[in-house]
């Protein structure tokens, strides 16, 4: 065991690695080159397409304890996972490894194939049921919880290889050409699949929808694609994308939202070239919304929206208050509707948006970025991975890669939640490192970090309610009382990587 | 009385909710009306004022008014929300169907006896008539002068309405006369008037043109269902740039029309006396209380040392 620089205990090794314990966000420098696959080759006139999934998993040479992977875009209605591993598990594979983009709870469906060996661990966070019941001890498989852009890093250093993506693609041709725009499943951005159709040793892509070839517009080429497969459903289309992500209607949200935007005037930051990232959650929208007529009243003319994108950020496009959008994800059907026809809704792909590895990611470039949490500390740490009761119920997202990049990033929470404080000494786990949060808005004050201290002296002169963090703690602790420190065994459940590849924290198992 | 506290937005938070109390403190509206009365359920009324009792008496670091309503005096509950909560130290009492001077004056008495016994000033606790039936819109110039708590009169439509077995609209045209009544009564004692509820909390846009309209008629504050509302309320009473403007002007005119020996002067070719003066000051915490001057006008500093 080894402490990282936050105090955290980090094991030496987890699953059969060795282990770099987190120092800080910006000072590792990677070593080597881009991972490499083999070069391929496709005559002309072969066909790439197969009959059904199994054909496809013979023909990738899928084997014991190699590595899969799909992409979240389908979010908590994709079928693809589930049948991709019932179809492994009926081969009578063993061992295998998914390195997805994220896992949610729809993916419970495969429980029974991590108890039976099927499934051996994940290289990459989940959402849900498997990492509750890992965290209870119930589930015995490794996790190691990445960021997004921390997952497109891993996959191009190679310190994940993933043997053969399955690639969801809502509007898909017989040689491999493919969008999400279109569709009975379509999700709009392919984001965090462009890693994996240019990383994986086999790329196979897997559609409901086999249009006449071209499809155009092409988001991922022929050129990286080894098969095609067609399959009734790739999801449920009511759960793929919200048909429309609304402003909270909470008093306390709209509060919070409100001196959010108040923070966000008074950094200055909001003029002429604005870049801007929010969540879809409804405070995230309302600042979203408060933001927009701030922009509208000081007539200024933004530069770009960032991240996973909403029908809000698409109406502030057509509005021109940004220039454009750089969309790894598209959050409802507005967001779909406006990437398959406006050419300044850019899709970029999970390195382009986040990986710290390459010559410059788009959070590099972001102004302020609104980020949620469910737990802060005294040291301004964010936990968004575990909840109050200890179990790992969310991923990462891109948390830590938009705290690190954006010159503001903003965390919005209410302080009590569930009756628990959500400021604390220690949060239960750390995702993303206080050095590279800005300032904590909640309902009963600010705390703003020290390293913004011009902007803290801006929001007390426009009399924010300006708090230092213990103080906002001691204001909350007072109602809700101080909560009984949760137990943990020794075991790791999980490990959390840090976007560089340090280990920021470990997930342990709860204590009964 | 004259009275120049801001009371633009008075939110009322049903006694009963943990969840919603606990809240008071942050939500920036100028004072709660915490109710004992419509939102608590018959089965609650016990449980709910000694909620309320336990809430007050951990609110130390008070940053708004705080009224209590509770249950008509008539009621079986009435007195006993008094006799729990008082020792809490609320700001006052919000009264439910004041409908005569008499109801007012037992109140009033009822209060200089708690105030005996818990050995506090006499006229501590302030009072908040409601107005809200036909009898008690008569009765108006007579409530608001039924007691020296008084420091307004609020108008109650929802009851009213009922009272006159009439529908409310939104245009308001049915409550034009009670809430004119209610405003001269209040004017004429020197009190604040308080407007009414607004129930349709999804309509910014009703709740911003009744509060326009209370505003032109004279109100200085009103009632509010739900916190998203304090921003609408506060916009329209927010007075204009230009009114502050004004206002800094005419302070300064009669400051150094003070100097001068005299309490008139002219500015801009206009007269400015007492009452411009008076209106002027107004504007001015008004204006403090919305941030858009630094320092809150001081009385002797307008009056002189008196």
């Amino acid at each position: 065991m080894a402490f990282n620089s936050l105090g955290r205990e980090i094991p030496e090794s987890y699953a059969g690695r060795k282990l770099v314990p987190y120092r800080d966000p910006y000072a590792l420098v990677p070593q080597g080159n881009l991972a490499a696959r083999a070069l391929r080759r496709v005559n002309p006139g072969a066909s790439k397409r197969l009959a059904s999934l199994r054909e496809a998993i013979e023909a990738s040479g899928l084997g014991d304890g190699m590595t899969i992977s799909t992409h979240h875009a389908l979010r908590n209605g994709d079928h693809l996972l589930n049948a991709v591993v019932a179809e492994i598990a009926a081969m009578g594979l063993k061992g295998i490894w998914i390195a997805s983009s994220s896992v949610h709870p729809v993916h419970a469906e495969i429980i029974p194939h991590i108890r039976s060996g099927v499934i051996a661990g994940f290289q990459c966070g989940v959402n849900g049921l498997i990492g509750e019941l890992a965290s209870r001890g119930a589930l015995a498989c490794p996790i190691v919880v990445r960021s997004h852009g921390g997952r497109a890093r891993a996959i191009a250093e190679g310190s994940v290889r993933i043997d053969v993506a399955f690639i969801a693609a809502p509007c898909c041709d017989e040689y491999g050409n493919m969008n999400g725009y279109y569709g009975p499943s379509a999700c709009g951005s392919l984001g965090y699949a462009q890693t994996d159709a240019l990383h994986a040793a086999c790329v196979v892509a897997v559609t409901d929808n086999l249009v006449p070839f071209p499809a155009a517009p092409i988001s991922i080429p022929q050129t990286l694609i080894d098969y095609v497969v067609t399959v009734e459903r790739l999801g449920d289309p009511a759960k793929i994308v919200s048909t429309t992500t609304r402003i909270t209607t909470d008093p306390v949200g709209l509060l919070i939202a409100n001196y959010a935007s108040q923070v966000i005037e008074a950094s200055g930051l909001l003029k002429d070239g604005f870049s801007f990232q929010t969540g879809s959650g409804g405070i995230s929208l309302a600042v979203s919304d408060k933001v927009r007529s701030a922009m509208r009243r000081g007539n200024i003319r933004g530069s770009f929206g960032c991240g996973g994108i909403t029908g809000y950020f698409v109406g502030m496009l057509e509005e021109g208050l940004f220039a454009s959008l750089m969309d790894v994800q598209c959050f409802d059907q507005e967001a779909v509707r406006s990437i398959g026809k406006n050419r300044a809704h850019q899709e970029i792909g999970a390195d382009l948006y986040a990986n710290p590895f390459n010559a410059g990611a788009m959070v590099n470039r972001l102004d302020c970025v609104i980020l949620g949490a469910t737990e802060v500390d005294t040291s301004f740490n964010v936990n968004v991975n575990t909840e109050s009761n200890g179990y790992l119920l969310h991923n990462t997202g891109g948390h830590s890669d938009t705290a690190a990049g954006a010159r503001l990033s903003i965390i919005v929470a209410p302080s009590i939640r569930g009756r628990l404080p959500i400021v604390k000494d220690r949060v239960t786990t750390v995702t993303t490192p206080g050095e590279t949060i800005g300032v904590v808005v909640t309902e009963r004050g600010i705390a703003v970090n020290e390293k913004h201290g011009e902007l803290k002296e801006e929001l007390i002169r426009r009399k924010l309610p300006v708090k230092e963090i213990g103080e906002l703690q001691r204001e909350i602790c007072k109602i809700t009382g101080t909560p009984r420190p949760l137990e943990f065994e020794d075991d790791v459940v999980a490990i959390i990587e840090y976007r560089d590849g340090s280990i920021i924290d470990a997930v342990r198992r709860v204590k009964d | 009385m004259s009275d120049f506290k801001l009371r633009r937005s008075l939110l009322y938070v049903p006694g009963n909710m943990p969840s919603m109390l606990q809240n008071i403190p942050i939500f920036d509206c100028d004072a709660v009306i915490i109710d004992l009365e419509d939102a608590v359920p018959m089965s609650e009324k016990d449980a709910a004022r000694h909620l309320v009792k336990r809430f007050l008496s951990t609110y130390t670091d008070r940053n708004k008014e705080l009224l209590v309503r509770i249950n008509p005096l008539d009621s079986r509950w009435g007195y006993e929300d008094l006799k729990v909560v008082l020792p809490a130290m609320p700001d006052g009492i919000r009264l439910p169907k004041a409908d005569t001077p008499e109801i007012v004056e037992r109140l009033d008495t009822l209060l200089t006896e708690f105030e005996e016994e818990l050995d506090v000033e006499i006229g501590r606790f302030r009072v908040l008539p409601s107005l809200e039936s036909a009898l008690g819109i008569i009765n108006a110039t007579g409530i608001a002068n039924s007691s020296q708590r008084i420091f307004a009169l609020a108008f109650g439509a929802e009851d009213y309405t009922a009272s006159m077995e009439i529908e409310r609209t939104k245009g308001g045209e049915e409550l034009f006369n009670a809430r004119t009544r209610v405003l001269w009564a209040a004017k004429a004692a020197g009190i604040q008037a308080i407007d009414t509820i607004f129930a349709d909390v999804g309509d910014m846009e009703g709740l911003r043109a009744e509060t326009e309209l209370a505003k032109r008629l004279g109100y200085t504050g009103k009632c509010l269902v739900n916190p998203r509302q304090i921003e609408v309320v506060h916009d329209v009473f927010a007075p204009k740039q230009a009114e502050v403007d004004y206002a800094l002007q005419v302070i300064e005119a009669i400051q150094r029309a003070r100097l001068l020996g005299t309490g008139v002067i002219a500015l801009g070719g206009k007269m400015v006396d007492a009452p411009v003066v008076k209106r002027a000051a107004r504007v001015l915490r008004t204006a403090y209380a919305h941030g858009m001057v630094d320092t809150l006008i001081d009385e002797e500093a307008i009056h002189g040392v008196q």
